[in-house]
């Protein structure tokens, strides 16, 4: 028997409001693909490029209570970042990531909109010059990229290196930002 | 031996018995049946974290409606006494019975025996699964299937 579009949103409402549920999760539109974005009570704790099958992994890191909910919030300013309105967000982030990959990823955070830095100008600020491999493998595995804009660390020679949602979202994002030249 | 299931994420679950837990209490209560429904599915994400492994998950969540709908059916009895006492003695597995034709006089059904007749032949539970569901033993959970199969019979005879 079918459950009623509208039956099925009143219990994730429900469920939501009861404090019942570890990690909600939602799927965004946006010009560089359907992004799965995902939150805590803490805050945003995910965003990835690739939407299928992610739920396991949020239940072994966030907890088993895991429930697509609107994520309204995260969608607008989203959609505002897209539309070239937003410049930096106001979300709180839930990281959970170990002490280094925590100082790296706060020093990212002020990384500027339209703005590029390199891996080893990263890893100097966090006091580990020289560590700018294992800057360049935090993030790889930045768990809320565009919020926390890898997107803006390039190599010392200005190449853009690798990005989880491949080259040309890399290059989409900072055309939009107006660090590169639309090619 | 093999791995125990992993428990899946509560969206997984829901996903999976949402329907056919709605269509159970669809039976048991009528109109009643979506706050039930989510009152049942609150009460499995409440106990979700606490589970220990995913065995019998979906006769889990098929237990916690029936006690939802029975205590439904006797707050809307006004605590008079249902009258739908559970048999004790053994009773043979019925035969021939064609749910499909029956279905629909389950509504006529004392509570106890509609909800075993409807696990059984509607959701394939096992005795003893229709037993945890009841708060009885297997051979009563049988004799309420047994005996609610019987009265549905001669409620179709009656019919005009």
């Amino acid at each position: 028997m079918n459950v009623s579009p509208d039956l099925d949103a009143r219990f994730r409402a429900a469920a939501l409001a009861e404090g019942l549920v570890d990690v909600r999760y939602d799927l965004v539109d946006s010009p560089v693909g359907e992004l799965f974005v995902a939150s805590t009570a803490r805050g945003l704790c995910r965003i990835s490029y690739t939407v299928g099958g992610q739920e396991e992994e949020l239940a072994r890191r966030f907890g088993i209570r895991v429930l697509r909910v609107p994520l309204d919030e995260v969608r607008r300013e989203l959609d505002e970042y897209f539309e070239g309105e937003r410049r930096s967000f106001e979300l709180s982030l839930d990281l959970r990531v170990t002490a280094f990959n925590e100082a790296v990823l706060g020093e990212l955070a002020r990384v500027p909109y339209g703005h590029l830095d390199t891996y080893g100008s990263l890893a100097a600020r966090v006091g580990r010059p020289g560590a700018a491999r294992a800057v360049g493998s935090v993030m790889n595995r930045n768990p809320i990229p565009i919020v926390l804009p890898c997107h803006r660390i390039v190599g010392a020679d200005g190449s853009l290196t690798g990005y989880a949602g491949g080259l040309a979202v890399k290059r989409a994002l900072l055309e939009l930002e107006g660090a590169l030249l639309a090619t | 031996m093999m791995a125990p299931v992993a428990i899946p994420p509560f969206e997984s679950f829901y996903a999976e018995h949402r329907g056919a837990v709605l269509g159970y209490l669809r039976r048991m209560l009528g109109p009643a049946a979506e706050d039930a429904w989510q009152e049942t599915f609150l009460r499995a994400l409440r106990a979700y974290d606490r589970l220990e492994h995913a065995d019998h998950l979906r006769a889990w969540v098929f237990t916690i409606a029936t006690r939802v709908a029975l205590d439904e059916l006797r707050r809307a009895a006004h605590g008079v006494p249902l009258g739908d006492a559970l048999p004790e003695r053994e009773a043979p597995e019925p035969q021939g019975f064609a749910y499909g034709e029956l279905a629909h006089l389950t509504g006529s059904l004392p509570p106890t025996e509609r909800a075993a007749v409807v696990l059984r032949y509607g959701y394939d539970l096992a005795y003893a699964e229709i037993g945890a569901a009841l708060g009885s033993s297997v051979d009563a959970a049988r004799a309420a299937t047994s005996s609610g199969v019987r009265r549905l019979r001669r409620n179709l005879e009656r019919q005009p």
